[in-house]
């Protein structure tokens, strides 16, 4: 059974510009390879601002702006796919970013824990009707007083400072469910 | 008190109130933050009449670091105690969108952004 919350647009394998990189947990454990969301997340910020030549100084702002952009949304995303991903033996996380003329598309997909499904969906649920700037100080607020390392912090600041549409894909199974993260921004 | 890190570098003067970050800080959660945080509270704690965060060299600051940063405001503000300024650069185009959102935790926080 699929689930969908917020404006979900998956994408056709193969059509336009896109780059895909995927970890399997045969060697290290997901959790283990912490710098490697740091290495990835900057390599696609990197690749993907080759498209977006800095010629003159404007057009050379707005390719550090779109680098910058990918390098923090695809990081939090990194982040949040290992740290969420079940920790088995044939676990793996992708991460696929497409490049249309003036969106930049992030997808990553994970397994999650069947107990951390709901709460999650309860916090996107919150995420996606509540008043953003409340949910963001009631959040750090919050942290500041118990923090358990699920803020989702990352996603508010996706959606607050870089203006980003998130929508989430979960596709349940027996064991665990498949979650796919969209992001897209408008560069 | 200093860290020195191959990533990131953290320098805080108790006398002077002046705590400066460099690099990138992409650590996982509040436990691998601890001794970032420890230094920032410490300077709180010593409740100097002014304090200046310096990050104008701070390229990356993940969400958990944003956490860290608005844990360190909200001791500044519980004690009532400091006038704090945050530096920031347009070099770095996180910083002038996301350390603005500091000032809605402490109205009274001034930014300076060059």
């Amino acid at each position: 059974m699929q689930r969908i919350f917020g404006s979900y647009n998956g994408q056709e394998p193969g059509k336009g510009e896109n780059m895909r990189i995927s970890f399997h947990s045969d060697s290290i454990p997901l959790q283990q390879r912490w710098r490697n969301n740091g290495l990835s997340a900057d390599f696609l910020a990197g690749y993907v601002s080759t498209f977006f030549p800095g010629e003159d100084p404007i057009a050379s702002d707005r390719q550090v702006e779109i680098k910058d952009a990918v390098s923090f949304i695809a990081n939090e995303l990194l982040e949040n796919a290992m740290k969420f991903s079940v920790n088995a033996k044939d676990a793996s996380v992708s991460i696929e970013m497409f490049l249309e003329a003036d969106i930049i598309s992030l997808y990553t997909t994970n397994s999650m824990v069947l107990t951390a499904v709901e709460p999650f969906q309860l916090f996107i649920q919150r995420l996606l009707s509540e008043d953003l700037d409340a949910f963001y100080l009631e959040q750090l607020e919050r942290n500041a007083e118990n923090d358990d390392g699920a803020s989702g912090l990352g996603y508010i600041t996706m959606l607050n400072d870089y203006r980003a549409t998130i929508a989430w894909q979960f596709t349940e199974g027996p064991d665990c469910t498949v979650v796919t993260t969209m992001v897209r921004l408008n560069v | 008190m200093q860290i020195t890190h191959e990533d990131y570098q953290v320098e805080s003067n108790e006398e002077t109130g002046l705590i400066v970050c460099h690099g990138s800080f992409r650590l996982r959660g509040s436990k691998e933050y601890q001794p970032i945080l420890d230094i920032l509270l410490g300077a709180a704690d010593a409740r100097p009449s002014m304090l200046t965060l310096d990050v104008r060299e701070l390229q990356f600051l993940n969400s958990s670091g944003i956490n860290t940063l608005s844990k360190f405001i909200l001791q500044v503000r519980k004690h009532k105690a400091s006038q704090i300024v945050i530096q920031g650069s347009t070099k770095y185009p996180w910083q002038s969108k996301s350390l603005k959102n500091f000032q809605r935790l402490l109205p009274d926080l001034r930014l300076e952004i060059d």
